[in-house]
């Protein structure tokens, strides 16, 4: 018998081992060149391959690439970012005190969302995975009403239909999270083929995880976006796992995500999802591209998942334990609040009292969803409401169902009562 | 009215939408330039522009995903799949996506898509261009599943499903497409022209979704059907002289069991045929729903003429089609019981 010789990707580091992020090309600030958005999809291949980064270690903006945003913009970015990441964090207890039944953080991601949000416009349709709660934050969706749907109540936006965190805000132009995967990147460029068909100008941009690049969805949403150069803008979040498996296993050995795009003959960014001001200069190029009508841009967002996949998940049993620390791009809050500061706009006392602010903020939030009712207890919406919203209009072997599941709550109560 | 092919009508029913809609676009392989294999969008691109019927990758998973997508944006996508065999990749768009937008979103997103998709045998088209999965989807909470048999309802129920709210699997059965079939392959093609469901009006009419329709009225059985297999039941029952009552279901979902169950209790007697194969078939669901509240009135058990369950071969093709002479030898079984 001979060597197997399939290859198989392999983890650099594993629990109790010395995290090793040095597979991962990092170009230093300011040197990738930033084109002209009207720029031929050959010429990106560049940018797909390299990283591009606008805030260095000392937390200045250099090159190109800087988007010179107000100190106002980068403020209320900083304040979101940290309030997905205060909610996150109580949501993330709230679910081990078994006061909801899930919950996916997405701690070390929150540029990502944040700037993105920031950089589109409030007509354009964004199509979140399940770890971009910082775009409906970003957005302005109240918390209140995303802890109304993590506890299913009286004032979920999905009628107790959906799993904890597949949230949507249609008046804010967030698209429905689906909760399988890929699914939203071909809708995305559908929605983006319409706005043509209309002739308006609104783009739609979609997220997943790289692992999620694997599935046929994302191959047909580029090659729909190429041929009919749908204004949309394509997001890849490689935050480097997929549960336990690490970006390998999606094909990221050797070439970027991002050179799937120019592979498919869209553009291609890979940037640093860690710096604010990457994503959201990445995103605006990208967004201006399309809207002038130059197609779309695959964005590979460069990240680290700080935390666990979601609740239901142990990260200690496949990667070393200490391994944020260790990611070479650093944490995107801290390094947006280094370049505030820097700037002269921020200081540690004003970062304490804003956090203070937010976590009194989410307190009372979450107090007032909970009056709503709970998973366990208080309030809770009308069972029969499952019947409602699988059509327009209730068809009869629906409507004997409901009057089945009301006689048999009937029949409960008043068994109930005999007891 | 004009004499019409089920193609033509469907090919009607599209032309009045688009007139009349301008949300309305159609979009699938080769349905543009070409006016689709079967013929179905002929001559609509160059009347409607290339930017709303829509020549699209072989890609069915992209073509629904994208008609999600479009739908979500005002749209009102017509996508064709150009057989019903290669619907399977669309599949996830179809069932996790396309049928639970409006349920999962509350109604705060919708998707109002069309699948035409021709299905069923007959055609010498072995086991990839012969299948009627019309089951998988009636199965699905959340879709409207409908099959016409014949022109005019095929262009009404068209119409239907594009100004329908709610997504609508619309299953074309390609044997009948261009005349009606009796089941007897050695026997010329036959025309619509001249039949009386070939007469179509030429402009905007519906046929409601959600109502089966009794296209020979009897008493002394009842024969629930759909598709090509209306007609060959039709051709059974002359056959054998009976007294039947023949009920084209026209729509799985919702499917309008009241007008079945009257037939049904009034004949005592019940025969369901269709093309698909049988074990968990879409007619073991009539046959329970129609058990279920017919019972007592049945004077024999209610039995199933359907496809085998094997694939659909290609060299057997008129053994596997469930034929005149199946339909012939199941009813002449069940006329023998009594009870």
């Amino acid at each position: 018998m001979s060597e197997p010789r399939l290859h198989v990707p392999e983890v650099p580091a594993r629990p109790g081992e010395e995290p090793d992020f040095s597979y991962v090309r990092i170009s230093p600030a300011g040197a990738v060149p930033r084109p002209p958005i009207g720029v031929a999809v050959r010429e990106t291949v560049p940018l797909a391959e390299d990283l591009i980064r606008v805030l260095d270690d000392n937390g200045t903006a250099i090159g190109p690439w800087d988007p010179k945003l107000p100190p106002d913009t980068l403020r209320a970015g900083l304040r979101e970012m940290l309030l997905t990441r205060v909610f996150d964090d109580r949501m993330q207890r709230t679910q081990r005190q078994g006061r909801i039944s899930f919950y996916v953080r997405s701690w070390g991601e929150e540029a990502v969302s944040v700037a993105a949000a920031h950089a589109l416009r409030p007509g354009d349709m964004l199509f979140p995975s399940y770890r971009n709660q910082g775009l409906f934050i970003g957005r302005g969706t109240p918390v209140l009403d995303l802890m109304c749907q993590l506890l299913s109540n009286t004032h979920d936006m999905c009628k107790g239909r959906q799993l904890p965190v597949m949230y949507h805000d249609a008046p804010r132009r967030l698209f429905s999270i689906s909760g399988n995967l890929a699914t939203q990147y071909p809708q995305a460029v559908g929605w983006a083929m319409a706005a043509a068909i209309k002739g308006e100008d609104h783009i739609a941009a979609a997220w997943v995880g790289e692992g999620s690049t694997a599935e046929a969805d994302f191959h047909h949403a580029m090659l729909f976006a190429k041929v009919y150069r749908a204004p949309v803008v394509l997001n890849v979040v490689n935050n480097q796992w997929a549960i336990s498996t690490f970006q390998g296993f999606a094909g990221g050995e050797q070439r970027s995500f991002a050179a799937r795009g120019p592979g498919l003959g869209l553009a291609g960014l890979r940037i640093d999802g860690n710096d604010f001001l990457a994503v959201y200069a990445a995103t605006a190029w990208a967004a201006e591209r399309a809207r002038a009508g130059y197609g779309a841009t695959l964005i590979e967002h460069v990240t680290y998942r700080a935390g666990a996949h979601s609740t239901s998940d142990d990260p200690s049993r496949y990667r070393p334990k200490d391994e944020f620390p260790a990611w070479p791009l650093g944490d995107p809050v801290e390094r947006l609040k280094k370049h505030l500061s820097g700037l002269g706009e921020w200081d540690d006392a004003r970062h304490t009292a804003l956090l203070a602010e937010l976590e009194t903020e989410v307190a009372a939030a979450w107090k007032q969803a909970m009056s709503y009712g709970t998973n366990n207890d208080g309030a809770r919406l009308d069972p029969a409401l499952m019947f409602e919203d699988v059509f327009k209009v209730l068809p009869p072997h629906l409507e004997a169902q409901r009057a089945e599941l009301e006689a048999e709550l009937a029949a409960a109560r008043d068994a109930g009562a005999a007891t | 009215m004009t004499a019409m092919s089920m193609v033509q009508a469907l090919n009607s029913a599209m032309e009045v939408m688009l007139a009349r809609d301008p949300r309305v676009v159609i979009l699938g392989e080769d349905v543009g330039y070409f006016g689709g294999v079967f013929r179905a969008t002929e001559g609509l691109q160059s009347r409607y522009g290339a930017h709303r019927v829509i020549d699209t990758p072989i890609a069915e998973g992209g073509i629904v995903g994208a008609a999600i997508g479009m739908a979500a944006n005002g749209l009102r996508p017509v996508a064709e799949i150009q057989f019903a065999d290669y619907i399977y990749p669309a599949y996830d768009q179809i069932v996790s996506e396309l049928a639970r937008m409006r349920y999962r979103s509350a109604a705060a997103f919708t998707a109002p898509v069309t699948i035409r998709t021709p299905c069923g045998g007959g055609i010498r088209g072995g086991q990839t261009h012969s299948q009627s999965p019309e089951g998988v989807f009636a199965h699905v909470s959340g879709l409207k599943v409908v099959m016409p048999s014949n022109p005019y309802d095929a262009k009404g129920m068209l119409i239907a499903a594009i100004e329908d709210d709610d997504p609508v699997i619309f299953f074309e059965p390609k044997r009948v497409y261009n005349g009606p079939f009796d089941g007897d392959p050695q026997k010329p093609a036959e025309s619509w022209a001249g039949h009386p469901m070939g007469e179509v009006p030429e402009g905007h009419y519906t046929v409601p979704i959600g109502k089966a329709a009794v296209v020979r009225a009897g008493n002394a059985v009842t024969v629930v059907t759909y598709g090509t297999m209306v007609h060959v039941c039709l051709a059974a029952v002359a056959d054998l002289g009976l007294d039947a009552e023949v009920v084209d279901v026209r729509s799985m979902v919702p499917l309008d069991i009241d007008t079945l169950a009257a037939s049904v209790a009034k004949t005592g007697r019940c025969l369901i045929a269709h093309e698909a194969t049988r074990f968990g078939g879409y007619g073991a669901e009539l046959s329970a729903s129609l058990q279920e509240r017919c019972f007592w009135h049945l004077q024999a058990p209610i039995q199933r003429v359907a496809g085998w369950d094997t694939p659909y071969p290609h060299a057997f093709e008129w053994e596997y089609f469930p034929g005149r002479l199946r339909v012939r030898r199941a009813l002449e079984a069940l006329m023998q019981v009594s009870a």
